[in-house]
């Protein structure tokens, strides 16, 4: 059972007190996008053995939305930190890099 | 019956570290009266009467006994308690006698002794593995009728508890730095070692005693018996205010980032209702120590399940913790050096130890010279090839063990106390994620202390400590547990640079290396391994893994399926390693590649009254209630489940059915008025300058031009496509308004807005909030809705024009502050008056009191759904799935063509959406005027590909309407609107099928005259 820091409240939540929300930093397509992307967007999902980003929300607590960044092996918790970004920020990826040398952002080369 | 005559009194003279003479306890088995000592598990009372048959296994209902002395064992399971009391599978080697204690012994019928089942034993041959898989395929039709009952009624151990438990449980909520888990001498000493750094510790013990098995092998520490270090060190940790101590606690399972669960026996011992008879510790530890010791294993040889067969260890145990002699004669056979303890310990008591069989070709360690000098015969290269003796050992066949199983020599025996040497414990190391590393000197798997389980930071957050290592002398056991315990108190950044305590120095004898025998005799032959038991309780020999690998199966995980092995109540705990060894030579790859199967919680078994803790009862789930919730309830109410909520079904008066009861509200709301508790309607306010643009995002029309004092039908759709949820929206005024949901859907609705605003449009300004409890709210329906409520002198206008269909407006009635909405769900005349919750109470009685003149009928959910049936108004749940789209449901109007983007709107452009065989809304009216099924099919000509009949469409609503003294239905019928007027045949479950005709989903009042007026 993880413990998250809400990026908000700065509360360590325990894992019930947390609603799961998968994979982060989707981007929505809408009308107007290829049948490609739009069952990418609405079904395809990363599901890596390692670092990972997602999003929770402190549902039994102050309501809000943020992104996790952890290790789904070594269950190593990078950092929590804002919903609204449509990546990570560059501590946490500072944070990831630390620990997984060589991993990159995916936007990253 | 032969047995009696055995049954002498095994209890030695003297002796028994554990039990307390002077206090004799009387319990009874299968009915019998016994008496046991204070101290005595029930498996050592039952060993000290001789009781050496305790049960039947669970395939061949072969006969059992007692095999180990902990919580390891697979065959002392017994019915323990009755009544409310009664707990099946409760293991006699973990549970403590007590006063008046009752037991059952299970899996037999219609006796222990004389089992019917027993003759599957004698079937064994054609009971291989996986036989359920092979057997029961065919005929296909022999599965329900002949298979499945059988197999029902012989499946299971014990039998389940019929009464309610008359106990009650808890929970305890721990954040604890270090927790140690095993109270033997490692555990004591990891947990000296950390609480020395500072650290908060909390130590746990299963058993009820400390000291583990230090005591009974002779081990000395700092110059000291086990038993005595044990008590001083104990004293002097209990002096310390950082550290806590339970014994009978058990650890089951380690999860991510240091939580751990803990299951505690308070009363077992002891029975009394009156306090908790069991607590489940949620524990956060900052660092774990794992000194959960090591289990001793069998070794498989011919006739090895033979009630009388025991592990060395227990044996040990018996004679030294409770002075029981599991036998007068005992013959030890063993790979390793540890067993001649058990030869040496029943030497000392006087007990017979005819041989000590030693599968290695050498036996010249310490311990073996000590037995030859104690005058024991020591028997090297020698094994097991067969034991003779019904019920129990009588004798046991002597081979080589390099051989094939030719019998060297027959010893007259009662007992075999066994050794295939030791694993560590390491089942907790292994569940959040730690990895094993195989030692082939000591033949066993151990945690590898470079792949720990690892907590929030990356970094280990367990250490294994003592025998759990792999250790296996007192010395290395001490050295590491104590390194345990100082690095969990450091790795919290306790004690650094602080000078630690002394290692507490151990001695034992050294041993000599054990030697891996995986089989006994090395060469035995089909038929022997046939009677080499790898696991007890299920049934799995030797020769059941060799047909797996032989059939094909070399994943570890999936042998285990196919033969059951490790699957029995003891999880693997005896014949995991050994089922792995066998399955490692038939597919000649060596064990470390072969694997474990995966440890998973819990180690132990935890009650369900444990796990339930406090939420039982009212507790489990607190019902919701709507402020009017007493009146229904005084009232007649028969209720129902509306999620959390309670709502009324009907009101039935005296005498009257609910079947008439509905049709009587459903009648008098549409000749007179009808009064309806809508409280759990869910209301969600949405405000702000970007709402109207939020509000045209999530329903699929237009919100956005509905004018402040109107209220709009709108319907809500998952980025899929297809329809969650539908409401009346009011405006309240220029960037207000209140979104109503189903009953069911407020929270998930009000969540999904929250997510869509928080990380989508996260720079749209509108805000949500959930008022569904703010409010009451009561429904006013029929034709004489408007006179009830002019009776109560509103302060605002409710004529037609002033107020018409779809519109709301604030006031006063009697008083009590409103909104009323003209909208309906009956298609009748219909107020929706939404009062602050607090005086909702007093609205719905003034409104009762002024429609009595007008014969105002309370009316619940199922005149409501008749009633909205009538209307062809179709319900979230009922006409939709979860692959239902609107436009499947004649609700095109509702759909904009307008806006350029809303929830659903690009999904329900794919192809299949828009595909004209989709199965589409209809009225159903029977022939007959009969009430169809709901759920019904409808079936159409030819076959599927799965070779099943075509169906052409289904009933999502059905009922019997008052109104038109008629069933009516909905349903979901491929094409259905194009074939008005055609006749459908439904199937029905044994009976003709009922045959209706496609017509209007809307039965009454087709052009609204009734709601507009």
């Amino acid at each position: 059972m993880l413990i998250l820091t809400c990026p908000y409240c700065g509360v360590r939540c325990d894992e019930t007190e947390l609603a799961p929300g998968g994979e982060a930093h989707l981007k929505r397509f809408g009308p107007g996008s290829s049948d490609e992307e739009f069952e990418d967007y609405l079904f395809m999902r990363a599901n890596p053995n390692g670092v990972h980003f997602e999003r929770w929300r402190h549902v039994y607590g102050c309501g809000k939305w943020f992104h996790a960044a952890r290790n789904t092996v070594t269950l190593e918790v990078y950092g929590t930190y804002s919903a609204q970004v449509h990546a990570p920020p560059q501590e946490i990826r500072d944070a990831v890099s630390n620990r997984v040398p060589g991993w990159h952002w995916k936007d990253e080369s | 019956m032969a047995l009696e005559g055995r049954i002498v009194s095994r209890r030695l003279p003297k002796g028994g570290r554990l039990i307390d003479r002077s206090r004799p306890l009387g319990f009874s088995f299968n009915g019998k009266e016994m008496r046991g000592y204070a101290g005595d598990t029930l498996a050592s009372a039952l060993l000290a009467k001789g009781q050496v048959l305790v049960g039947r296994s669970f395939k061949y209902h072969r006969p059992r006994g007692v095999v180990t002395s902990g919580s390891e064992e697979p065959n002392a399971l017994v019915g323990l308690g009755r009544d409310g009391s009664f707990e099946p599978n409760v293991r006699a080697t973990t549970t403590e006698l007590f006063e008046g204690l009752e037991a059952r012994s299970q899996n037999h019928w219609p006796s222990l002794e004389y089992d019917v089942g027993a003759i599957s034993s004698m079937l064994s041959r054609f009971l291989p593995s996986g036989f359920y898989y092979k057997t029961f395929l065919w005929p296909r039709a022999f599965w329900k009728h002949v298979y499945e009952p059988a197999i029902r009624l012989s499946a299971g151990l014990g039998r389940p508890p019929r009464r309610r438990d008359a106990d009650h449980y808890e929970h305890f909520n721990v954040t604890v730095d270090v927790l140690v888990i095993g109270g033997g001498i490692s555990g004591i000493s990891a947990a000296s070692a950390a609480a020395e750094t500072g650290a908060d510790v909390l130590l746990v013990e299963q058993a009820s005693t400390w000291g583990g098995r230090a005591p009974i092998d002779g081990v000395r520490i700092d110059g000291l018996g086990a038993e005595e270090w044990t008590g001083s060190t104990l004293k002097s940790l209990q002096s310390l205010p950082n550290v806590r101590m339970r014994t009978r606690t058990s650890g089951v399972g380690i999860h991510d980032h240091g939580y751990v669960l803990l299951h505690e026996r308070l009363t077992d011992h002891a029975p009394d209702h009156s306090v908790p008879r069991h607590r489940l510790w949620k524990v956060r530890a900052g660092q774990i120590v794992a000194a959960t010791g090591a289990i001793e294993r069998p070794l498989s040889f011919p006739g090895n399940d033979r009630p009388g067969c025991m592990l060395a260890s227990a044996v040990r145990d018996y004679v030294v913790n409770y002075g029981v002699a599991p036998g007068e004669r005992t013959v030890i056979v063993t790979n390793n050096d540890d067993a001649y303890r058990t030869a040496l310990t029943l030497r000392e008591a006087g007990l017979g130890v005819p041989a000590i069989l030693d599968a290695r070709q050498e036996a010249t360690g310490p311990l073996a010279t000590a037995a030859r000098d104690a005058g024991l015969t020591v028997r090297p290269g020698c094994g097991i090839v067969d034991i003779v003796g019904r019920d129990r050992v009588e004798r046991v066949q002597v081979c080589s063990q390099d051989g094939d199983g030719e019998v060297i020599d027959e010893i007259h025996a009662d007992c075999v106390a066994m050794s295939g040497g030791w694993s560590p414990a390491a089942h907790l190391w292994c569940h959040a994620g730690g990895k094993l590393s195989w030692n082939d000197e000591a033949a066993h798997f151990a945690p590898d202390p470079a792949r720990p389980p690892t907590g929030a930071d990356g970094v280990a957050m367990m250490q294994a400590a003592g025998s759990a290592t792999g250790a296996m002398h007192a010395g290395a056991v001490l050295e590491s547990a104590h390194a345990a315990g100082v690095a969990a108190g450091q790795a919290l950044g306790n004690g650094r640079g602080r000078k630690h305590g002394r290692v507490p120095e151990g001695e034992d004898e050294a041993h000599h290396p054990m030697e891996p025998v995986w089989l006994v005799p090395a060469r035995a032959p089909y038929a022997k391994r046939a009677k080499s038991w790898l696991d007890f309780q299920n049934d799995v020999k030797v020769s059941d893994i060799e047909l797996a690998a032989r059939e094909g199966y070399e994943s570890v995980e999936h042998v285990k399926r196919y033969t059951t092995l490790g699957m029995a109540t003891d999880q693997g705990k005896l014949s995991n390693i050994n089922g792995l060894a066998i399955l490692s030579r038939e597919l000649g790859v060596p064990i470390e590649e072969v694997g474990t199967t995966t440890f998973r919680p819990p180690y132990v078994p935890v009650t369900m009254g444990a796990i339930a803790g406090e939420a039982r009862g009212e507790l489990f789930q607190p019902v919701r209630k709507t402020p009017i919730h007493e009146w229904h309830d005084a009232n007649g109410a028969h209720w129902e489940p509306v999620g959390h909520w309670r709502r009324p079904y009907a009101y039935t008066r005296h005498g009257e059915s609910v079947h008439d009861a509905v049709a009587r509200e459903v009648l008098a709301t549409r000749s007179g008025v009808g009064l309806l508790d809508a409280s759990t309607l869910g209301k969600l306010v949405v405000k702000g300058p970007d709402a109207a643009r939020f509000l045209d995002m999530l329903y699929t029309n237009m919100m956005s031009t509905l004018k402040p004092g109107k209220c709009r039908y709108g319907l809500m759709c998952s980025e899929n496509g297809f329809l969650i949820d539908d409401g009346v929206v009011a405006r309240l005024d220029d960037d207000t308004w209140l979104c109503h949901t189903t009953s069911g859907g407020a929270d998930r609705i009000h969540a999904s807005m929250e997510e869509w605003l928080q990380t989508e449009w996260w720079d749209w300004k509108a805000y949500v909030a959930n008022v569904t409890e703010q409010f009451a709210q009561i429904g006013v329906a029929g034709p004489r809705a408007r006179d009830v409520l002019n009776e109560l002198g509103p302060s605002m206008d409710l004529g037609k024009e002033a107020l018409p269909f779809m519109a709301w407006t604030d006031g006063a009635l009697g008083n009590i502050p409103v909104r009323v909405f003209r909208i309906s769900f009956s298609g009748e005349l219909s107020f929706e008056i939404a009062a602050p919750a607090g005086q909702g109470r007093a609205l719905w009685d003034r409104l009762f009191e002024a429609g009595k003149s007008f014969g105002i009928t309370p009316y619940g959910t199922e005149a409501l759904h008749v009633m909205r049936a009538e209307k062809g108004f179709i319900m979230i749940g009922d006409e939709t799935d979860g692959t239902v789209i609107p436009q499947d449901l004649g609700l095109h109007w509702a759909i904009s063509k307008g806006k350029d983007d809303f929830l659903g709107k690009r999904a329900q452009e794919r192809e299949h959406m828009a595909d004209p065989l989709r199965w589409r809304l209809v009225g159903l009216e029977t022939l007959d005027g009969s009430v169809l099924p709901d759920g019904a099919y409808a079936a159409d000509e030819g076959v599927n590909a799965n070779g099943q009949r075509r169906t052409q469409g289904r009933v999502t609503s059905t009922y019997h309407s008052p109104t038109l003294g008629r069933g009516i239905a909905m349903g979901l019928v491929e094409r259905g609107p194009d074939r008005m007027g055609e006749i459908l045949e439904f199937s029905v479950i044994d009976g003709e099928p009922i045959r209706a005709r496609i017509v209007s989903p809307v039965f009454h009042d087709p052009e609204g005259e009734k709601q507009n007026a």
